[in-house]
């Protein structure tokens, strides 16, 4: 058996040239059909949408993207103030997420007790266990009262000034969404975030004391080691909030507008399909939903590149070989 | 000369040392933050939920509204059917993929299937239930068990190829060469010493997904349908826990919204023994990996 | 490794055996319906007790809704179907086609809707008339203390606060009744935003659900909302009374909606589907409409097909019983004879069941 390397940039693009025999190339093959099928699912759901899209394309055109109305009765249909909707709130998730998750994937790491970590680990998983309904109804019951009554009338008195802070406050709205979905999607990257920071090895650790660095700055270290590992976990947590349907749509209001102001109610483009695919009538209605949902998809796309992008420029001064 | 470069080396060092505890004790208050959510919840859900858990709960069907007893029998046993159709299609799938775009592909095409993957991630459950509507439920003319573990499985896909993917590419090189050195053939290398060092990963990835998956009502809606009796087979309507917690808490009774929160209760319970039992099992045989 | 392929193991040996779980018994039928979710809980009870006389009966349904009730009906993917508003000509036309059999609508029970509200420091039960609520839900009528709301309520202390309106985000029947009878009695409405399951409502906070709506009116002091009777009934909410073309203001009762489907029983139509808002009568309460469940004249399956016959005759004849207890109106006598005839034309393979 001939063993080549081909050293290129980075230790995870060594190509290992083996001579292969048959069960390698069998095994090989098996692995490439699944990941074949994942291409062929996708492809085939992309199909069926823009095919069942079909009289809402023809009737409204490009159109629809800009459009800012949505009247069933009127049939008029245009998904601007939706996919509005689904991204500020998953940028909103994603601010509040982002920063306390990779915190407690720190501190579940690098810091806690045997003990401790065991069974922080196990909470945060039955967070991440809880049914999507379930936060959707504490929503309504608990939290949205506690936004309109504390939390937002706070944050009018302080930042009030700031756009985002004006108009009328329901409880109800665009921050009350997004900070619900932040508590949602926060196990999904601790979880992975921690998983990946304790695999980077010891060693790393070691010589960046032994270069004087405090216990912070050895974090550092890992946490850009760990780049991938966590963008793959933000990714993930990212698509959950984009595509979370039944907890948003129990406290977003339901408004389909644009509003600077956090606080207003909004719509998302999975709540819009939500609320109204089971009663749509007509196949116009119908269509034009099927077509807010491919529109789901490409916004998908394009906030995945965006945050492949932002995380790649932002670490690469510090890229560590 | 030398007394300046002192100084600020020395103001530096106060500085780094004050950054390092301010950062370490955010640390420590993220993990804060993120408890008290979950604490309120679970107390919210277990107190709403628990004077309607008995016996009973476990083993009766539902009953109609101002009957005594009732319970979600079915409705558990279908939640785990459809997790363990779910499961059969996705865990395969996830994984095979998952170490096809890790080890053997190319570089442009494994961007390509990341990608394509990351956007199956972001789809709303809803939208996989109308995609599995139409390509099963209507050519079968009818709901079924099957339609709605397919549509969960479809769900479980992306979080375990991701996560397969991301942990093999954190198993070091060299283990793979040491393998390879002592004459262990390049799939035998994959499965037996790669895959089982990032399996401890790999298993947080299908315990998210599952996690996912039962917590569902959407999809189900226009797959799995409901069911009040027992399903007697595969290709018959089914209960599910989400589902049941769902028409309990849209109605207008207090009875029935007690019910939903004990379901709910019973759902996180559900979720925490599958991880409990699957980290007991994995971690005997991989202690060091844990 | 081998572990992962035990446990997947155990788990196909779970459904291995769940699949011989139950099995048919050599009568047993089962019927699927879906439909609306407003008659749930009484169409539950009916199936349960229909159960305990006739054993082999099993009927499931699920609610997703008035409009997935119709399309289901349609696919073809369910026996039977349950609506809240009667089902339009062109979805009657395509059911009707695909199917090769017309589509039958039976009444079930009356739904109503009440206006319901949450005024801290009025005991009252306040008087509405649509106007009202039209320029309420409009934007015109602004605070409790408006003098249209203090002439018909004068023994009120109404506040100086600002009214805030409640209305429903998702496609639903309730909606739809509401929207029907302002349209019925306010010209504005009728031009402005119209009748449907769901419309653009101009002023107002919208919620998901009968549920939602319950929910925030609860928990929003001075906002008012529309809600199916049974919803403020089993959760003690405050609704008003409403004037009615009769020119009585009319509390919202079990008894009270059913007169309005008494006063206009005699315009029930051959197709057994009638609005019956604005019902104008003694005591008739204005809001209030018909549920109806909805099925194929010609039948795919003598067995399913004789079940739900018979399941129907009874529910009309003895199920009103069981909805005075949940909180859902019966049926006047009339309406129930007519319905038991038109149950007659059901039949397989042009065989009457």
């Amino acid at each position: 058996m001939i063993l080549k390397f081909n050293k290129s940039k980075s230790n995870q693009d060594v190509e290992l040239k083996v001579k292969s025999r048959l069960p390698d190339i069998i095994f090989k093959n098996v692995t490439l059909i699944f990941a074949f099928i994942i291409i062929f699912l996708v492809l085939w759901i992309i199909y069926e949408l823009y095919k069942d899209a079909e009289p809402s394309r023809d009737r409204f055109g490009w159109s629809f993207i800009f459009n800012e109305e949505w009247e069933p009765l009127k049939e008029k249909y245009g998904a601007l103030t939706f996919i509005y909707g689904t991204v500020v709130s998953s940028i909103i998730a994603l601010l509040i997420s982002l920063p306390v998750s990779l915190g407690v994937a720190i501190f579940l790491s690098e810091i806690a007790h045997r003990y401790i970590k065991t069974t922080f680990s196990f909470l945060i998983e039955i967070l991440a266990a809880i049914p999507s309904i379930i936060y959707g109804f504490w929503g309504i019951f608990v939290f949205a009262t506690f936004m309109r009554n504390t939390v937002q009338p706070f944050l009018q008195s302080t930042l009030g000034f700031l756009p985002f802070f004006k108009g009328t406050n329901y409880g109800y709205g665009m921050l009350t969404a997004g900070i619900i979905l932040a508590i949602m999607i926060t196990p999904i990257i601790t979880a992975i975030s921690r998983d990946v920071l304790k695999v980077i090895p010891q060693s790393q650790r070691e010589a960046a004391y032994a270069l004087g660095a405090t216990r912070w700055e050895a974090i550092k270290m890992a946490l850009l080691n760990a780049k991938s590992g966590i963008l793959g976990a933000v990714v993930l947590g990212l698509g959950r909030a984009i595509g979370e349907t039944m907890a948003v749509t129990m406290v977003i209001g339901n408004r389909a507008q644009i509003k600077a102001s956090i606080l207003e109610p909004a719509y998302t483009m999975a709540s819009v399909i939500a609320n109204e695919f089971a009663e749509a009538s007509g196949s116009l209605h119908i269509s034009a939903l099927i077509e807010v949902g491919l529109i789901l998809f490409i916004v998908t796309f394009i906030i995945n590149s965006f945050a492949r992008l932002l995380i790649f420029s932002a670490t690469r001064k510090y890229d560590v070989k | 000369m030398e007394l300046n470069s002192i100084t600020y080396s020395k103001a530096r060092l106060r500085r780094r040392k004050f950054v390092n505890a301010l950062m370490l004790s955010l640390c420590v208050v993220s993990a804060l933050i993120t408890i008290i959510p979950l604490i309120y919840i679970f107390f919210y859900t277990t107190g709403a939920g628990l004077s309607s858990l008995n016996l009973d709960f476990f083993t009766e069907l539902p009953k109609p509204v101002g009957e005594e007893g009732g319970g979600m029998a079915n409705a558990i046993v279908g939640t785990l059917i459809l997790i363990g159709i779910g499961s059969v299609i996705g865990i395969p799938i996830g994984i095979m993929s998952g170490i096809y775009v890790a080890e053997y592909s190319k570089q442009l095409f494994a961007n390509i299937i990341k990608f394509l993957t990351d956007v199956l991630t972001g789809i709303p459950s809803i939208i996989i239930g109308i995609f599995v509507y139409g390509i099963i439920v209507l050519p079968m003319k009818k709901f079924s068990a099957l339609a709605g573990g397919v549509a969960l499985g479809i769900l479980m896909i992306p979080t375990i190829t991701r996560i397969t993917e991301e942990m093999f590419k954190l198993v070091p090189m060299s283990l793979r060469e040491a393998s390879l050195a002592l004459g262990v053939s390049r799939w035998r290398t994959t499965v037996s010493i790669v895959l089982r060092t990032a399996l401890s990963g790999i298993i947080t990835g299908i315990l998210l997904a599952i996690a996912r998956a039962a917590g569902e009502t959407a999809p189900l809606l226009f797959t799995a349908f409901g069911n009040s009796f027992w399903s007697s087979s595969l290709d018959e309507p089914i209960s599910s826990i989400p589902v049941q917690i769902f028409n309990y808490a849209i109605s207008p009774y207090e009875q029935w919204h007690n019910k939903a929160w004990a379901g709910a209760f019973i759902l996180i319970l559900l979720v925490f023994v599958i991880n409990l039992i699957v980290r007991i099992i994995t971690r005997q045989k991989y202690e060091n990996t844990v | 490794m081998k572990y992962l392929v035990i446990f997947l193991a155990a788990f196909s040996l779970i459904f291995a055996s769940c699949g011989k779980k139950g099995g048919t018994g050599t009568n047993e039928v089962s019927l699927n319906g879906a439909g609306a979710s407003f008659p749930f809980p009484i169409y539950s009870k009916w199936f349960g007790e229909y159960q305990k006389i006739n054993k082999e009966i099993k009927i499931n349904y699920q609610s997703i809704g008035s409009g997935g009730g119709i399309k289901q009906l349609t696919e073809g993917t369910v026996d039977f179907g349950g609506t809240d508003s009667p089902m339009k000509t062109e979805e009657l036309s395509a059911a009707e086609s695909k199917n090769q059999s017309k589509v039958i609508h039976i009444p079930t029970v009356i739904g109503a809707v009440v206006i319901t509200y949450n005024l801290p420091g009025v005991e009252k039960d306040l008087n509405f008339t649509s106007d009202i609520i039209a320029e309420i839900y409009l934007g015109k009528i602004k605070k409790w203390n408006d003098n249209k709301i203090k002439s018909i309520n004068s023994d009120a202390e109404l506040p100086d606060k600002d009214i805030v309106p409640v209305h429903r985000t998702d496609g639903s029947g309730t909606t739809y009744v509401f929207t029907d009878y302002l349209s019925k009695t306010n010209e504005e409405w009728k031009t402005g935003p119209g009748v449907g399951k769901e419309v653009k409502f101009p002023v107002g906070q919208g919620a998901k659900g009968n549920e939602g709506v319950t929910g925030q009116v609860k928990n929003l002091e001075y906002s008012l909302g529309y809600v199916e009777l049974v919803y403020a009934l089993q959760n003690n909410l405050k609704y008003a009374n409403i004037k009615n073309e009769n020119g009585d203001f009319v509390k919202p009762t079990l008894e009270s909606v059913t007169k309005a489907a008494e006063v206009m029983a005699d315009q029930m139509p051959e197709n057994l589907t009638l609005s019956i808002t604005n019902a104008k009568g003694p005591g008739a309460y204005p809001i209030s409409s018909y549920t109806y469940i909805i099925f194929f004249e010609n039948q795919k399956d003598e067995a399913k097909g004789k079940a739900l016959k018979n399941f129907l005759k009874w529910a009309l004849t003895e199920g009103g019983k069981y909805a005075l207890e949940l909180g859902y109106s019966p049926l006047p006598k009339s309406v129930v004879e007519k319905s038991i005839e038109k149950l007659e034309i059901m039949n397989f393979n042009g065989k009457p069941l």
